[in-house]
């Protein structure tokens, strides 16, 4: 079992390196630079900006520049923010967004395995469709337009929550974490039913019902860990798209989140930014990948078998 | 129908813009009871240092912080005493001698100098800086050879500390809008051995702007700085004219989501928005005591056309495109009233300037000219584009023209939206057909506008070049002996400009905002310049607006 | 490798009797079938939109500007007067083809790869999941502005962009289903009585993993359309005036409250599509249920 973890982040580290690398280069080659604003900057100034970010150098040699940084732990100083570096940028929206998915997440995973074990146990009756269907109205419902929708209703209309903010109004970060969890939920709700329908009909629940054991104890020591394995399978990319992919919910509500600092330093050409955020969060869906594949190897006692054996 | 649903709307807004939060006491009645305004400020800024930060967020806030030599009256325009308590004017109008005001101090208890000033424009014009707007100062003899490294001496740069008290600055020619770039921030003085003790002098990655840091000489302190949240300022009680000052702070939120910001106004949040959403316009103008403000604001939006490409590069073409434009159903419709039709670049009543209108909304001359050009009723038209940042209303201005294109002269002009940095890049290049632009202007005089069609000109993206046109920006119109000769050098350029339409006008800018009635003494202007100074909150706002 | 499996399951699609008692299965479930014909109808819709659409998709009346459901224009005009049925009816186009072509080159790509990192585990399996990590950790926004600006605009690319990114959980879910699949007694059987890779994964791993591979997809072809709609939003997607719902959806949703017909009739459009998905990717995933069909 350590070994299996061992190896898989010694795995990591040229994956995290290929991702520094070619994003490096990609974000080169995108047109428009760093300090092009809308009225035109005088050659000089840009030259002048561009010596002070080590931007005159030749590629390569900033490239290795960066890797030196790096090294040692230093995303280095923000274009778009003079004056920030990228460790603090980060270091301000990752608490914040990480609570955001956090509670996302939460949200997501208990209505929605609910929902979807629910449904599961009586299939194709009204206790499977009416919460499949509520589910189902999650997926369709994109954030950009359940967000605004759930403010204009709780927020404006029946004046029970903050339409904005994160942390300042008590119960500001209910909306969000609905909004955003909600979609998600749908999909754990989906991939939970799926799941179970698959382990209900197999043999050893049968055998589990043949020796008399109640039903929920048959569901919930015998069909809940196999049921729920693509959910956790699912759990890991999610929680990683949760932090690159709040920027909606984080716009919607105002949220100073890493999200919006993730998509914005793209628009703006912000290269330490985009770099900064790339691979810090390539480490993070890393890490999440392989907790999740440990998870999923803790719950499926063959796998765990095999792991014991390596 | 649609005036019902107005209506109906404003009732709506009506019943939840004024009426409190429910759930407890909102921002605006703390506020309005602690004399703190809640004030929506658009984004983030980049920073506080008045040398690098460009934008209107960062205006405001570096505004409410610094104060310069002269600050602008918000109702009039007219520069008032800031830093300097008065000032002298030599007879050829080309030595500024201001006297600083011996109350004026830093944050921190020292005395504000001629000193810092001559280091601080040292600093702004320093080539290493990359001051993006360096250029304000450029009317200062030398300047712009000091930033462009042409000579490496400072002390050759006209400006000098006769004494502690006065600055004494000499200009190339005489500037008639000179003490107006006194207010804008990249003149403003910095605090010498602050910025020392956190860096050199010229360094842009620094943290002397951080709350614990900072030393400046404003109305307000910096208390709070909470990346993407707020940034809360405090009275201080080291301005020089602290007396005057009302509000007891000012918490400013870095609403980048227009629609969350309208809705954050509507609850209570915020006292004052930086825009409103043009779909809300309506209903707000419907509504009785209605929060909405709209003024006219010193900014134009225009079309760039490529005039080195076919067929744009016939004049005709162009001419034809600008007539084919129904500007004032535009603004009826699409623009839902809110701005003013255009017909030229520099704004009306720029300074008491109003430039000619050549041409009006014409369908016949409009087709008339194109078949002229070569393309009777759109016969062989080539592909044209038209391209635009992505952004809702610009999106909705060019498909609303595109059809009038279509309908008018029956061209089909595709239309395309890049991403910010794309659009940049492609202006700058001149990568286009026709493309979506914008002019701000920094201070209020037509020269603002009209210099940048100068032939090559940094900002002029059209190709357009013109030897009279430059003549009459660059060497009549500084030499002139009286305001209505330059303005008439002006209207003569500006005329010749239209004639050759490199742009096509299309409105006038309005500043738009939502202001809850308890804020006082926050004029509109045509800057769109908020001098917190005088802005107050009056908590009985209820009982005397009913008086 | 990677024709193999494609020609496996068209193979399979002919030959197998599992298709036709799959067919007859699903012809029985009421709701699947009508969400299939619903489909069917919307496609047919969609094909034919340019003939039958009641206005041109860009004609414009800035004097009526937004106006509710009337007589003349069944769901009202947006904010140019443009009717709001035609909108829908081309915005269909777009999505309908963005869901299908984007999710079936995920599926292709998903399915193949990660039935063979799955299959073959070890070295093969390690590689090829930690590129699978490399592509998920790309800044994709950065990536999709790329593909833009070096190879113009072209709706084509945008599927292919979008395909390109939804495959990679499709292939973690593939994989995840194979490895538990090897693991069950009849694989190892198979294995163990030496039939050929092609031949197991064709009989036996591909009919049982398909559950959950259409519940995916029948997930992944909203959220495609979905991410269609954001990125056009952001301006990287399609250009106006072509639409897509998820685009009117954007834009309705930001006048929810002056013209919610705008919002409503889009909304409705795409809800009752992916309800449709939905229902149909149910049917056939119990049709498909091998095991169950046993009992």
């Amino acid at each position: 079992m350590w070994r299996f973890v061992g190896i898989r982040l010694l795995q990591a580290i040229p994956v995290i390196l290929a991702v520094i690398t070619v994003t490096f280069f990609l974000v080169r080659v995108a047109p428009g630079g760093p300090f092009s604003a809308e009225k035109a900057v005088l050659p000089e100034v840009k030259a002048a900006l561009e010596a002070q970010y080590r931007l005159d150098l030749p590629l390569f040699q900033q490239y290795t520049a960066y890797l030196g940084d790096l090294a040692q732990g230093e995303f280095g100083p923000s274009f778009k923010y003079p004056g920030r570096s990228v460790n603090e940028l980060i270091g301000a929206g990752l608490p914040v967004t990480a609570e955001l998915g956090f509670y996302a997440l939460l949200v997501a995973v208990i209505i929605g395995g609910f929902a979807g074990v629910i449904a599961a146990l009586k299939p194709n009756t009204a206790q499977d469709y009416i919460p499949m269907t509520a589910a189902m109205i999650g997926i369709c419902m994109p954030s950009f337009l359940l967000g605004p929708l759930l403010v204009l209703v709780f927020g404006i209309y029946l004046d029970w929550l903050p339409v904005s903010g994160w942390g300042d109004i008590p119960g500001d970060k209910i909306l969000p974490a609905i909004t955003l969890g909600s979609g998600y939920a749908a999909y754990i709700a989906r991939l939970s039913r799926a799941g179970m329908l698959e382990v209900m009909s197999q043999d050893y629940i049968r055998t589990a019902r043949a020796k008399g054991l109640p039903e929920w104890e048959v569901v919930v020591k015998h069909g809940l860990r196999g049921g729920l394995i693509p959910v956790v399978a699912f759990l890991g990319p999610a929680f990683a798209g949760l932090l690159a992919g709040s920027f909606v919910v984080e716009t919607i509500f105002q949220i100073p989140g890493l999200g919006r600092f993730y998509v914005q330093a793209a628009f703006n050409r912000d290269y330490t930014m985009i770099l900064g955020t790339t691979v810090f969060l390539s480490t993070l869906i890393v890490l999440f990948n392989l907790l999740s594949d440990i998870l999923a190897a803790w719950m499926n006692p063959r796998l765990r078998a095999q792991f014991g054996e390596n | 129908m649609i005036k019902f649903l107005s209506r109906l709307l404003a009732v709506l807004l009506t019943t939840t813009a004024l009426s409190a939060c429910t759930g407890g006491e909102s921002n605006v009645e703390i506020g309005n009871r602690t004399g703190v305004l809640h004030f929506g400020n658009g984004s983030e800024p980049q920073g506080l240092d008045p040398h690098v930060v460009t934008g209107v967020p960062e205006n405001k806030l570096v505004r409410a912080m610094f104060e310069g030599l002269t600050v602008k009256n918000p109702w009039t325009l007219e520069p008032e005493p800031g830093v300097a308590e008065s000032w002298d004017i030599s007879a050829d109008g080309k030595i500024y001698t201001f006297h600083i005001n011996p109350e004026a101090r830093w944050s921190n208890g020292d005395p504000v100098t001629a000193g810092d000033y001559v280091w601080s424009w040292n600093r702004a014009l320093h080539p290493s800086m990359g001051n993006q707007y360096a250029y304000m100062l450029y009317p200062v003899v030398n300047a712009e050879a000091f930033s462009r490294r042409e000579t490496e001496d400072f002390s050759d740069v006209g400006v000098k500390a006769l004494d502690d008290q006065t600055l004494q600055v000499t200009l190339n020619a005489a500037t008639p809008y000179f003490l107006q770039l006194m207010d804008h921030y990249s003149t403003f003085a910095v605090h010498p051995e602050t910025i020392l003790k956190h860096g050199a002098m010229t360094d842009r990655y620094t943290k002397w702007t951080r709350v614990g840091n900072m030393v400046n000489n404003g109305p307000f302190n910096i208390k709070e700085w909470k990346l993407n949240r707020r940034i809360v300022v405090e009275k201080s009680d080291t301005y020089w004219d602290k007396d005057k000052v009302r509000l007891n702070g000012v918490v400013f939120y870095p609403t980048e989501n227009i629609v969350s910001e309208e809705r954050m106004f509507r609850v209570g949040q915020l006292h004052t928005t930086g825009t409103v959403p043009l779909d809300k316009v309506p209903a707000y103008q419907a509504m009785e005591n209605t929060p909405y403000v709209q003024a006219p604001y010193l900014g134009t939006y225009f079309y760039l056309i490529n005039t080195k490409r076919p067929p744009l590069d016939d004049v005709r073409v162009r001419q034809a495109l600008s007539m084919a434009i129904d500007r004032v159903k535009l603004n009826d419709t699409v623009l839902q009233k809110s701005n003013f039709p255009a017909y030229s670049i520099t704004p009306p009543g720029t300074m008491g300037y109003n430039p000619p209108k050549l041409f009006d909304y014409d369908p016949a001359l409009a087709r008339q000219l194109l078949a002229d050009a070569g393309y009777p009723d759109g016969e062989g038209w080539p592909d044209v584009e038209l391209i635009y940042n992505t952004n809702e209303s610009h999106r909705k201005l060019a498909v609303a023209l595109q059809q009038m294109w279509k309908d008018v002269l029956n061209v089909k002009i595709t239309i395309s939206n890049q991403e910010w940095k794309v659009y940049l890049d492609s202006v700058d290049t001149m990568d286009f057909d026709i493309a979506r632009r914008g002019w701000i202007g920094d201070y209020v005089d037509p020269n603002n506008f009209l210099d940048l069609y100068i032939t090559d000109g940094g900002n002029n993206s059209t190709g357009f070049g013109d030897p009279r046109y430059d003549e009459m920006i660059l060497k009549l119109a500084p030499q002139a002996k009286t305001q209505e000769e330059r303005y008439r050098i002006f209207y003569e350029a500006e005329t010749m400009l239209m004639e050759q339409m490199p742009i096509l006008p299309i409105f006038t800018y309005t500043s738009k905002k939502l202001m809850h009635p308890s804020v006082r003494d926050m004029p509109s202007n045509l800057m769109d310049s908020l001098n917190l100074k005088y802005v107050w909150l009056d908590p009985d706002w209820e009982k005397d607006n009913t008086q | 490798m990677t024709t193999d499996i494609i020609e496996d399951i068209t193979e399979a699609e002919q030959g197998s009797s599992l298709w036709h008692d799959a067919w007859l299965r699903l012809r029985k479930n009421r709701l699947a079938l009508a969400g299939g014909m619903l489909l069917v109808a919307f496609t047919i819709i969609a094909l034919l939109t340019p003939w039958i659409a009641p206005y041109a998709y860009d004609a414009q009346n800035l004097d009526l500007g937004a106006s509710p459901p009337s007589a003349q224009h069944w769901l009202g005009t947006d904010i140019f007067g443009r009717d709001l049925l035609t909108q829908i009816m081309f915005g269909g186009r777009v999505s309908l083809a963005v869901g299908f072509v984007a999710t079936s080159v995920a599926l292709l790509i998903g399915v193949t790869w990660g039935a063979i990192a799955g299959y073959v585990g070890g070295k093969v399996d390690a590689v090829m999941m930690r590129l699978v990590d490399i592509m998920y950790a790309l800044p994709f926004m950065i990536f999709i502005v790329l593909l833009m600006v070096v190879f113009g605009r072209n709706i084509l690319l945008l599927f292919l962009a979008i395909g390109a990114v939804e495959w990679l959980t499709m292939a973690r879910i593939m994989r995840s289903q194979v490895q538990q699949l090897r693991q069950q007694e009849f694989v190892e059987a198979a294995i163990s009585l030496g039939l050929p890779p092609s031949t197991i994964i064709r009989r036996h791993l591909i009919p049982n993993a398909l559950g959950p591979i259409i519940v995916y997809t029948t997930l992944t072809i909203p959220s495609v359309m979905l991410l269609e709609a954001f990125l056009s939003f952001l301006g990287l997607g399609i250009q106006p005036p072509q639409t897509s719902w998820g685009l009117l959806i954007s834009y309705g949703a930001e006048t929810m409250e002056e013209f919610p017909w705008l919002l409503i009739f889009p909304g409705l459009a795409l809800t009752v599509t992916l309800f449709s998905l939905n229902f149909l990717g149910d049917g056939l995933r119990d049709a498909l249920d091998v095991r169950r069909s046993k009992d």
